[in-house]
């Protein structure tokens, strides 16, 4: 399968289900794209058809807002109908802002209120060590999300627990809500930070490049430790208008035209 | 006379035999919390999440999503008040079965003074959509509560002295989580308590039948979900109601107690409790004198009601 090419179409998808609703969390949805892509297409192991299957690998989306991404893929991959999407923030839907464990085929962990997620991650793959079920966890934590200080108290946890089934990722934008990192409380030097906590780091200086991703997560899983990937992303990548509005992209009215444009935008660079 | 951590240590381990899926966390309060030896003896069911409570509760979650019941263990205040944003969405908001129990509340946390002594943790947790919130009056109701704490599936939250308490069941006593119990029958005045507040109750009420009244005590163990029938049948009884608990008087029983019959059975509620004030250091003599929680402060209310 050419990853890139699925990734052309996820974002296409993301786009037309936030559409469908006028606005949402469009720039942290598109900047991890490239990552969902090849954790659910080229590493983890599922089942769409038995969501629940014993020993199957787990990702818990920390930056639950991101929720827009994940439907998008796991529609794709089969959990649920693609009509599914176009349900997203609507009154009874399956599909709410933030991922929701008891309303959403596929996901993992309910996330939101930021920090928490990780934390449950580390849970999960301490239980699936108890179980010895040799299943991978993979977690997903935003840059702005790590100034919680409950990140940092799980990555302690995660280091003294020795769990080398954790996979983590930062998507490492550099933009939150308000304005940049840089401006507001700076993660920088964010990969010594991680190192010092015990965790392997691994930096991936294109973070929205999928050879590069799946190199660092082959390579995260023949390590004795957690492993934090650093993904040096763009918020709001592969589309101009949401890269070009910045910070402002965290969440953004997403109208008919801006959507007519970015489909084509999209298919023009296919 | 067994403490109220031995017999919680006591029944954590017989459920850890039993039950392959019970874990216990602790944030490095396991000594003091009566696990020091769990924690040696099962090293894969008993952890030491180090000083960070908001990660165990998480961490907790994300166990029970994977099958475990876990346990979380610390002082009141850090097993509620701290970590209350992580029970309510970790826990509560995805459904996690996990139960927490939170040492020393209210006054009981004596010489560890004010910054410790909750006042307010069953009215954080309340309003929190499912939970159950249980505090149990003595080792015996601890003991026969456990495995209904286990077999209820969801997030419970428990409060318990840790050292002695007075005796207030014998071994005959047929626990039901979401059942108060009448101890007292009395056709004069209703006395809903909780905690070390029932033992001081059954005192009160002890006192009162020398002066001619007569009080029936009721211990509302389980105050979320709080059992409406048998707390309006009494008040309908006896037409006077007192609450007592080791808690601010706003939020707990007091305000659970006056939901219930402000709806059905409206009627004048005395209250006995800390009133809106944080706690300090003393031992529980001087606190329960200070904060007016004896037995003879709870006559002295009845009698001023009368």
């Amino acid at each position: 399968m050419d990853l890139n090419l699925k990734c052309k179409q996820i974002r296409k998808d993301i786009l037309s289900e936030i559409a469908s609703i006028g606005s949402g969390h469009v720039g942290g949805s598109l900047s991890i794209v490239e990552l969902l892509v090849v954790l659910y297409y080229k590493h983890m192991n599922i089942d769409p058809k038995h969501p629940l299957m014993h020993g199957r690998d787990r990702l818990v989306v920390s930056k639950g807002h991101s929720g827009p991404a994940v439907y998008a893929v796991l529609s794709d991959v089969g959990y649920f109908d693609k009509g599914w999407l176009y349900t997203l923030n609507k009154p009874g839907t399956n599909l709410p802002s933030h991922c929701d464990m008891n309303k959403t085929p596929g996901i993992d962990m309910t996330t939101g209120s930021l920090g928490q997620g990780f934390s449950c991650a580390v849970g999960i793959a301490m239980a699936s060590k108890l179980k010895k079920d040799g299943a991978n966890i993979y977690a997903v934590v935003g840059d702005g999300e790590s100034q919680e200080g409950q990140i940092w108290e799980a990555a302690m946890l995660a280091a003294q627990w020795k769990l080398d089934n954790l996979i983590a990722f930062t998507d490492y934008n550099k933009l939150q809500l308000d304005g940049s990192l840089e401006d507001i409380c700076d993660l920088a030097p964010l990969d010594d930070k991680w190192k010092a906590f015990g965790w392997n780091v691994i930096t991936v200086e294109r973070g929205n490049d999928c050879d590069c991703i799946d190199a660092a997560i082959s390579a995260a899983k023949v390590s004795d430790r957690p492993t934090m990937i650093i993904l040096n992303t763009v918020k709001g990548y592969g589309v101009s208008f949401a890269e070009k509005a910045g910070c402002a992209n965290h969440s953004m009215a997403v109208t008919e035209d801006i959507l007519d444009e970015a489909l084509k935008e999209l298919d023009g660079a296919v | 006379m067994m403490e109220m951590r031995q017999v919680l240590s006591q029944e954590l381990e017989a459920l850890i035999q039993k039950n392959d899926n019970i874990v216990v966390l602790n944030a490095d309060l396991a000594k003091p919390n009566g696990l020091g030896e769990l924690i040696q003896k099962y090293p894969k069911r008993v952890f030491n999440a180090g000083i960070a409570e908001q990660n165990m509760a998480s961490v907790a979650a994300g166990m029970s999503s994977y099958g475990f019941i876990p346990f979380i263990v610390t002082f009141t205040p850090f097993a509620t008040r701290r970590i209350c944003d992580q029970i309510a969405i970790s826990i509560c908001y995805a459904k996690q079965n996990v139960k927490i129990i939170g040492s020393d509340p209210g006054i009981t946390a004596e010489l560890n003074g004010g910054t410790h002594m909750s006042v307010e943790d069953i009215g954080v947790l309340r309003s929190i959509p499912g939970i159950v919130i249980f505090e149990p009056a003595d080792t015996t109701e601890l003991k026969k509560a456990i495995p209904q704490i286990v077999d209820y599936k969801g997030a419970l939250y428990m409060r318990m002295p840790r050292k002695t308490v007075p005796r207030v069941y014998d071994d005959s006593y047929e626990f039901e989580i979401s059942k108060a119990d009448v101890l007292r029958e009395g056709s004069d005045v209703s006395i809903f308590c909780c905690g070390i507040m029932v033992h001081e109750s059954l005192c009160a009420a002890d006192e009162l039948r020398e002066k001619g009244v007569s009080a029936e005590v009721v211990n509302v163990h389980t105050i979320k979900p709080i059992d409406r029938e048998t707390i309006i049948k009494s008040a309908k009884k006896t037409g006077r109601v007192i609450t007592a608990e080791n808690h601010n008087i706003i939020g707990g029983l007091h305000s659970a107690v006056c939901e219930v019959l402000a709806e059905d059975f409206p009627v004048s509620v005395g209250a006995i409790g800390i009133n809106d004030v944080f706690g300090q250091v003393g031992k529980l003599p001087y606190l329960k004198e200070t904060y007016k929680m004896r037995c003879r402060d709870i006559v002295d209310l009845v009698l001023e009601k009368f």
